[in-house]
Parts: C-alpha cells; structure tokens; sequence
C-alpha cells in the first residue's frame, strides 16, 4: 500500500541506484574489483606455490644450452642452441605446417565446393561423400590413420621407391634434390623481384585502360612471359649458377637433399583433407547465397561457365565465404598442435613438450605457447577483416 | 462423319529419357564432363570394391582369439568383438555396466517427448534434462550413495567417457555461454571489453594447451591444498573453452532478434534480466539451437584431444588395445571402428541440425 | 624501485609464512584422505602395467604399495595417475599426485631446480639401444646417420645428444610422447634404432610384431638411478616413501620375505626384530605404527620378491639382478640400516 502511494506522489524520477547509470557504474566497478581480486589471488597463488616447491622461475631458462636434438628444423640448430632457440625452431614448424596447411585446404575446399554443385551427377556426388566423410570423423584420429596406417606400407630406406634417381620415398619421407644456390644467383633473384613488381604495374596499368576503354590486355600472358622469362634471362647470362643436391643412400638413412618427412606429410594431409571438407562446405553456401539470376544475366552476356564463375559467381560469394574461411583457417592454426600426437616438432610438441619438460617451468612455458597462438590467431583474424572489408567495397 | 481421332503421342526420342538419356545430360554432357565422369568412376572402380571385400567379404567376423584371424585376408572384427565392452565402458567394473546403460536410456526416453510435435512441456522437459538429468547421471556414475558402490573416475573410460565429457561441455557452457553474449552486447563499457577478451582468448588457444594447463597447472593457481579431480579438471577447461565459442552462437541468435522486440520489452517496463529471461532468450535460443548442435559435433570429435593428457576416452582406450601384444598389428580395424563410431554420431546429428534449420527456417521467412 | 622493494618484501613474507605451514602438508593430507595418489607409467610392462580390469602392476607400483602399507597398514589404499614423462614434473610440482614413482632418472638439475625430491634407488638402469637383427648392426658405435625412436621429456633424449656428439658421430631423433608410439614407429620402421632404458627396452620388445626380429646392442651409454620422488617442502613424507623402499631392500637381506614374515616375527636376531617392529625406535621415528616395515613385507614382499615378480624370472621380461643385486652379492642395492 505504502509503495504504491508513494509511486503516485513522488516525482518521476527513480531512486539514485534505481538509475540505469547509476547502475552500470556500479556493476562495472563490481567488475573491475572482482576480477582484480581474482586475478590477484591467482597470482599470489602461482607464486607462492611456485616458491614453497622450490620451483626456479623466470626466463633465464631461455639462454640455458637445450641438448637434445629436433628431428626438423627450418633454421640451423643442434643440441648446443638454448631453449630460446627450441622455441623458434618450434614456432617455424608450425607456421610451415599451418601455412602450407592454409594452401592446400583453400585448394581442396575451393574444388570440392564447386564440385559439389557441379552439373555432373557423379562428381556433385563424389564431393558429398568427401565432404560428409572427412568433415564428421574426429581430427586426431585422422591424423593417426594417415601416419600410423599409411606409413607402415611404405618401403624400408634402402628399398626406396625411386623416381628418376632424382626423389627418393620410402618410409623415412620423400626425398628429392635441393638446390645449391652458387656465385651470381642474387642477380637471378634481383630479376625475379623486378619482373614481378613490373607485373603489379602492368596490372594495374592493363585494369585502368579496360575500365577507360574496355580494351583487354593479355595481362595473364604477359605477367607469366616476364616472370619466367627475366629471371631465366638473368640465369642463362650469370652462367647458371646453380646446382642440385641429390640425396645419396647411406649405410641407414639418405644424406643430403631435401626431405619432407613423413610426419609432416602425415599432418599436412590430415589437416587439408579434413579443413578442406568445411572450406568445401562454405563455397557452397556462399555460392548458393548468390542468386541464380547472376548466372542467367552472365550466360545472357555470353560468358562462357568458366568465366560466369570467375568474374561473376565467385567475386559475389566471396562476401559470404571469407567469413567462415577466416574461422577455418584460425581452427587448422590451432588444430596444427595435434602434431604432438605424431611427433611433428612443432611449438607444442617441441617447446611446451620436451624444453618444457627439462627445465621444468610449466607457467612461463605455457604462457609463452599460449600468447603465441593468440598473436597468430589475431593476425589471421587482422589480415582476413582487412582482406573482407577490401572486397566488400565491391558492393554497390 | 468421321471423328476426329488424335494419333496418339510418340513417346520420347530414347536418348533423351531413362538411364541413357539421364546420363547423357548428367553424366556426357561435354567432353570435360565425360572424361570427368570416366575418371570418377576408374576412382570409385579402384577405392570402392577392395574397401568392401576388407571390411565386409572377406573379414573375420566369429572366434576370439587372434588365431581365428590367422587365414583371413580382410580385416579381423574379433579384435574389436573381444574388447568391446572396454571401448564402450573403459575400466568400469563389469557388474556395474547397467549403470551406464540405465544412464543412457534415461537420457534416450526423456528426449523421445522433445521430437514429439503434440507434446506441450518441451521447455520444461529440456530444462529438466539440462538441470536435473547431469546429477542423476553423475549418480549413476559415481555411486557412493543409494547403495551403489563408489566408481573412481579414472576407471570411466571409453566411448561413454567421450559422451559424458561432451555432454557436459555443452551443457556447463550454455550458461556461461549466454552471460559472455549478453556482455558482448552490453553497452557498459567495461563488462563488454572483459567479455570481448575472455571470448577472443579461448578462441585463439589450441584445446591441448587449454587441456594441458587444466589437468596439470590449475593445482598451481589454487591455494594450497586445494586438489580435485583429474577428470573433472579437464571438464572446467573444456567448458570455458566451450563457452567462448557458445557465446558466439548465441550472440548471432541475439541479434537475429528484431530491435523491436527489445523496444516493446522496454516499452513494458520489464528490467534487463526479465526482458531478456522472458522475451529475448526464449527467441534466440530457439534460433540457435542448429548452432548449438553443431558446436556439440565440434566438442565431440575435440573430446579426443583428452588422450594426450591420459584420460581413456574412446580413441584412447582403442589405442591402448593396440598395445597388447596378444593382438599386435590390427590398428586399423581399430581406427576404422572408431571413425565409424564417431561418424555415425556426427554425420547423425549434423543431419538433425539440418532439418532443424529448415524447418526453423520457414517459421521466420518473411 | 621502492614499489617493487614493497612487494618483494610481501611476496617473500607470504612465502615464509607459507612455508611453515606447509611443512608436512603432504603427509597431512595423504593421511587425510586416506590414500597414496601415485604417479606412474601410462603403460611399461614390469613396472607399471595396468590390466584389463584397469588394476595396476609392476616394480614401480610395488613402491607405491609399500609406502601405502607402510601408512595406512594396507597395500591397496593408493589410487594411480597414469603419465606421460611429459606431464610427470608439472603433476608432482602442481600436487596432483603425492609421489611419483615412474621410472624417473635421478639428476642434478631435476633434484635442484624442478622442486624435486628423489627418494632412493629402486631400479639401476641405463640407456642402451635395441635394432633389427636385419640392420646386422652389433655396436651403437656403427650407427652413424641413424635415425632413433625417442620418447620426449626423457633423460634418454639428452643423453643420446652427448653420446653422438662426443664419438663425433650424426643422428636423427623421432620423438613421441609415450613409449607405445615408439615402439609402434620402430615396429613400422620410421627409425633405425629405439633408444631407452634398457630394462624398457627388454619390456618394449615384446609388444614388437616380431620380438624375436630385434636385439639389444651391448652398449650402455649412460648412468640412469631410478627412483621414486617426492615433491620438496614435505620432510616426513619424503622420509616414510624413502625408508619404505629402504624397508624393503632390508627385508631381502634379512632373508624375510612375504611367506615367512610372520615366522620371523620370534627372530632372535636383533635386526629383524628391529626391522619388524619389535624393538628399537620401532616406528615413532617416522610416525607411522610399529608394524609398518611388516606390513610392507607382508603385503608387497621384500624388494627381490618384487623384482623377480614384476622384471625378473617370474615374468615375461626375464631381466637378470645385474645391477640391482643385493650389495653383497655384487650389485649396488644397498640399504641404510634400520636402527
């Protein structure tokens, strides 16, 4: 009763914490405060727990000589480089197994997509048995299969499959001749840099002249004739300057060359088959999104179904696309840590594995893991929402 | 006087109808689409028939023992057949099985209503199975109380660990899950940039280094003394894993909600938590129940990642069984066993979020 | 600067503080829950092997048992945390387990800087090498430009580094998480040659498709102390898991085993009487009941039972004592004195 009366007389306004300003500067600060108190405890916690085990804390860990050896390594290293070093090693390896990973996944994804919605019945169908298979079995244990399963057939190293005397597979990896870049090869390199620039200008120079003029330029024909061709030029004059590595059976194992073993391999196909299976899947949609009237105005125009799907189709389903490819791409980033089930040296396997395990420094180690796949994780984010809002501009 | 007697029609030329005229236009329309379609099938040709004869034909399917196996030239069923009960109960003890049987076809017989159209308390049956459905399991699974003997959770294992690690990833993260979406969309400052940096930092980390820091450093941040179990560690980073990606979900449902909705709620003069609990969520998350579906396929297949950190779930336990040297070298029957196991789950579910989506669809066309 | 003199102060004072109550945490809490949580070995055949009923086995197991009979008067109030030799450190130092008992190598940096307490020696043992009989290899000096199966987070990793580097000779390490992936990569001839702890190797030739396919080489490259380890802050515990195994080693000398510990109960012979709690300080030293050693014996056996049980001739490895003999019998099992 007394309420109610009260609700009549007084005025409009509500009572100070009745105010949704009010109120949210209260909760925000309960916020702040509780988090801070959180925070704050765990760290205590950390620290303390840390200290009564006699735990050494702290990075000087990094400079300390590592000692073991890493079965793969893109920059020079061997048991005499610190734990810092390891981590690099570790962080290259991943980002070679998720670029390469990125590659071939857009390549299957972007294939089986335009597969799936292909006229033929039998390939439309192959691509949903690929797609429906690989998307719905659990990652890791595809990654077992292929390594576990698909590595045993292979030969021993001396009884290598050989191709040409030139690749070598076996079940040691594939390996094949690397190059051995001698005296004068920077001129080969420089022309390879100049044509390729030219052919940016050439682009854009050729766009320009068809909006101003509708002409086309053979752009395609020129860009491959000069960034072939400059650097060929450049190699034939300097007088060849390289050579080839080819890789020697020896008592064990092939020496020299290059190698991509099988445990990249295995993760490497892994990872595509299975990201490619989604990508697959967001093609579609996106291509689906765009409307069938796109294509009959196209075919009207007279462009061929290669061209409608090049110049029209695509362009237009990208918008729909990029947003899911962006989360693929982060998922095979993160997914690419599974190689530690294989024993592919990447970051996790390598760093938050082995260096983890011999200094014994859990947090920092972890920490240090974790902040490198979010500064990943972020750039990808970064680079696709600038890649998307480039391409949305195209809408009118 | 002559009538007028129409010649009756000729049917079809036959290249265009049947078998050959529905190849000819789906099969050899051009000449790229022929050599397509040749190779396609040289490829199914030489996948398919040796695919069936090893899994089917020539398998092994009675005995059990590895000598049964000894002549056939396919894959050897007896493996999985003797180790079954381990791949679906991991180490519980065997008296106890009907445990998880009754567990299960609880949750089977309680979701039978939801599937029903006429059935009128879905909301409260679902809120029932979300609730109250986890203890009762937890029960069941644990023991100690009612009679039933005490199981220690290192003895769950196998493909009903992999289920109960799933459900309750789900089922943990929805809520929190709604509390970070609704940050996300809040206009307070402070609690949405907390929100936006939780979510974006459990999105950026790979599960192992979420499952790792879970299983062997949350002792480190927990005062003193302070110890649970293993099992129930992993659960607590599985669902904050889980529930940065729930929020996402949810919040493309929230703004799937048309701003009059929340206009007329205001209107009302119903408070944040009311609008929301009465008016918003109940439509939001009916949107998303599609997405939440397929994040459960995503946390299923993830829930393998637990064999690194040594709990027995279902690939785990069939990996162990490899080990054994009574029946070396059979790995991949195992392997295709779980992948089929695992498959029928997915693909299941994925279907069912489908239908879902259409039949969602049409309700909100406009 | 004066801030941070602030908080270094606190952190430091919290940390004093702490320390005292944390001495005896370990055992306080054990005590409290009534079982031993043991970390051991996801699956090492002899030393730590669960069976399909999930229950536990092995040289490495027994000392858990011992130190839970020694505790609670019954062998089987322990509960075990399989792991990796990744995960091993981070679960001792976290407190997920109370002891670790894991096949663990015993060195310096591991007793200094990870916070680690080794408790004794239950195992001596060192790196060596297995290869295919086909490969016609008969040293590890002949094996340059091999590549080797490794097992990450392991002394072996290390040790194999020194061994190449010092005969001037190259490798390739693949590494894996657990010794079953090893033996599964060697088995499919990812590598040339598995390295690991002999007495490993001995039990990882059997899960091979083809045990008899393979050898041991003769070499021994390193020094590898096996033993239990506790966590640092906690005397008493330590104490009670190193003189538990101490117990054991006594109890072989003695000549008392599981079947006539209850005979020699009427020993007239002053050690055993003081071994098995009749006279002496008994077990008030270590706060446990006089019967602890007995119950030891009784429940796990004396240290050979145990051995010849789990590694020796009374199990598929076959391994001899070698090493692990009895110090007067030309080993180095060498147990202080109870008294």
């Amino acid at each position: 009763m007394a309420d109610e009366q009260r609700a009549v007389s007084l005025p409009a306004k509500p009572a100070l914490w009745r105010r949704p300003a009010v109120r949210s500067i209260f909760f925000q600060i309960l916020l702040v405060v509780g988090i801070g108190y959180f925070g704050y405890t765990i760290f205590q916690n950390t620290l303390n727990n840390l200290e009564q085990r006699g735990i050494s804390t702290g990075f000087g860990f990094l400079d300390q000589e590592a000692g073991f050896g890493i079965l793969m390594t893109l920059v020079p290293f061997d048991e005499t480089y610190t734990y810092g070093r390891t981590f690099l090693v570790g962080l290259l390896n991943t980002l070679l197994v998720a670029g390469l990973g990125i590659f071939f996944a857009t390549l299957i994804g972007f294939m089986m997509g335009v597969a799936r919605l292909s006229s033929n019945w039998i390939i439309s169908r192959l691509a949903t048995v690929y797609i429906e298979v690989f998307r719905n079995i659990p990652l890791l244990l595809q990654i077992l299969f292929w390594y576990f399963a698909v590595l045993r057939p292979l030969p021993g190293p001396r009884q290598s499959l050989i191709l040409n005397d030139t690749f070598y597979l076996s079940n040691r990896g594939l390996y094949m001749p690397s190059p051995v870049y001698e005296q004068g090869f920077w001129l080969v390199m420089l022309a390879l840099g100049v044509a390729i620039v030219a052919s940016i200008f050439i682009a854009r120079w050729a766009h320009k002249r068809q909006e101003a003029t509708g002409q086309q330029f053979h752009t395609v024909l020129t860009v491959i004739g000069l960034v072939i061709g400059l650097p060929l030029l450049a190699f034939l004059v300097m007088g060849m300057p390289l050579s080839w590595d080819f890789p020697v059976l020896q008592r064990f194992n092939m020496a020299g060359g290059m190698v991509i073993i099988p445990e990249l391999a295995a993760l490497l196909v892994a990872l595509s088959i299975y990201t490619g299976a989604f990508i697959a899947e967001a093609v579609r949609s996106g291509i689906l999104a765009v409307s069938h009237g796109q294509t009959e105005a196209a075919h009207a125009l007279g462009l061929r179904p290669g061209s409608t799907l090049r110049l029209v189709i695509i362009p237009q389903a990208l918008r729909v696309i990029i947003p899911q490819l962006t989360s693929q791409y982060l998922n095979l980033t993160k997914n690419s840590s599974l190689a530690t089930a294989i024993g592919y040296p990447d970051l996790v396997a390598v760093f938050a594995g082995t260096t983890l395990n011999q200094t014994g420094q859990a947090v920092e180690v972890i920490a240090m893991t974790m902040a490198v796949y979010l500064a990943i994780s972020l750039s990808i984010s970064m680079f696709m929402n600038w890649y998307n809002k480039r391409i949305q501009l195209v809408e009118r | 006087m002559s009538v007028h007697t129409p010649h009756p029609d000729l049917p079809p030329p036959a290249n265009i109808v049947g078998v050959i005229g529905w190849s000819r236009s789906n099969l050899f329309s051009t000449p790229l689409n022929t050599a397509l379609s040749l190779f396609a099938l040289y490829l199914i040709y030489l996948i398919v028939p040796p695919m069936i004869n090893w899994i089917f034909l020539d398998a092994t399917w009675v005995g059990d023992t590895r000598e049964a196996c000894a002549s056939g030239t396919g894959a050897c069923w007896v493996f999985v057949k003797v180790r079954i009960n381990q791949f679906m109960y991991g180490f519980f003890p065997e008296a106890e099985y009907w445990r998880i049987n009754l567990a299960f076809g609880l949750l089977v017989v309680l979701a039978i209503p939801l599937f029903i159209k006429r059935f009128k308390h879905k909301g409260r049956l679902a809120a029932f199975i979300l609730i109250f459905y986890p203890i009762i399991t937890f029960q069941l699974f644990s023991g100690g109380n009612f009679g039933l003997t005490h199981v220690e959770t290192s003895k769950w294992g196998g493909l009903s660990l992999t289920l109960i690690l799933a459900g309750v990833g789900i089922v943990a993260s929805l809520p929190l899950g709604i509390v970070l979406a609704l940050g996300r969309r809040s206009k307070m400052p402070i609690v949405k940039s907390v929100c936006v940096v939780f979510i974006e930092f459990w999105r950026g980390v790979p599960l192992i280094t979420v499952l790792f820091m879970s299983s062997v450093m949350l002792p480190l941040f927990l005062p003193e003394g302070t110890n649970f179990d293993k099992l129930l560690r992993a659960m607590i980073g599985i669902a904050l894993f889980q529930s940065a990606y729930m929020a996402e979900v949810i919040r493309g449902g929230l703004a799937a909600i048309p701003k009059g909705q929340y206009e007329a709620a205001e209107a009302l003069g119903l408070s944040f938590w009311k609008s929301m609990g009465l008016i918003i969520l109940p439509q939001a998350l009916k949107l998303v129940i599609p997405g939440i579906v397929n994040t459960f396929i995503a946390l299923f297949k993830d829930t393998t990642l637990v064999l690194i950190i040594g709990l027995f779930d279902l690939l785990a336990i069939i990996q162990q069984a490899f080990a054994d040297p009574d029946w070396l070298g059979y790995s991949i029957e195992g392997y295709v066993f779980a992948a089929s196991i695992f498959w029928i789950f997915c693909f299941s579910m994925s279907r069912y979020s489908m239908s879902l989506e259409k039949k969602l669809n049409t309700g909100h066309a406009r | 600067m004066k801030k941070i003199h602030v908080i270094a102060s606190a952190v430091a004072l919290t940390a004093t503080l702490s320390t005292n109550a944390f001495a005896g945490a370990t055992l306080d809490a054990v005590k409290k829950k009534g079982f031993v949580q043991c970390g051991v070995s996801i699956g090492l055949p002899g030393f730590s092997n669960a069976d399909e009923k999930g229950n536990w086995s092995g040289l490495d197991v027994d000392v858990c048992r011992a130190v839970a009979a020694a505790l609670f008067a019954d062998a089987n109030m322990v509960k075990y945390t399989p792991l990796t030799a990744k995960e091993r450190f981070t679960a001792l130092q976290s407190g997920e387990i109370d002891m670790l008992s894991r096949n663990t190598t015993w060195t310096l940096t591991r007793d200094s800087s990870l916070g680690l307490n080794f408790a004794g020696v239950n195992y001596y043992d060192g790196q060596g090498f297995m290869v295919t009989k086909k490969l016609g290899v008969k040293s590890a000096l002949e094996l340059d430009g091999a590549s080797f199966c490794i097992q990450a987070g392991t002394t072996t990793e290390l040790n194999l580094a020194d061994y190449f580097r010092s005969n001037n000779m190259k490798y390739t390490p693949v590494t894996f998480d657990t010794s079953d992936e090893t033996v599964k990569a060697f088995d499919a001839g990812r590598c040339d040659a598995l390295t690991s702890d002999q007495s490993q190797l001995y039990a990882l030739r059997i899960k091979l498709g083809n045990p008899d396919g393979a050898t041991v080489l003769p070499e021994v490259i390193s020094k590898e102390p096996l033993g239990p380890v506790t966590a640092q802050g906690d005397d008493e515990w330590y104490k009670i898991v190193r003189w538990s195994l101490f117990a054991m080693v006594n109890a072989e000398e003695m000549g008392i085993t599981s079947g006539n510990v209850d005979a020699k109960m009427s020993s007239d012979d002053p050690n055993v009487r003081r071994l098995l709690g009749q006279e002496g300080i008994k077990g008030s030293g270590l706060g446990l009941a006089d019967g602890w050693a007995a119950n030891i014996i009784k429940q796990v056996g004396n240290y050979g039972e145990s051995f010849e049980r789990n590694v020796g001739q009374g199990s598929s490895l076959k391994i001899a004592r070698g090493q692990n003999a009895l110090w007067n019998k030309g080993g180095l099992q060498y147990a202080p004195p109870i008294r």
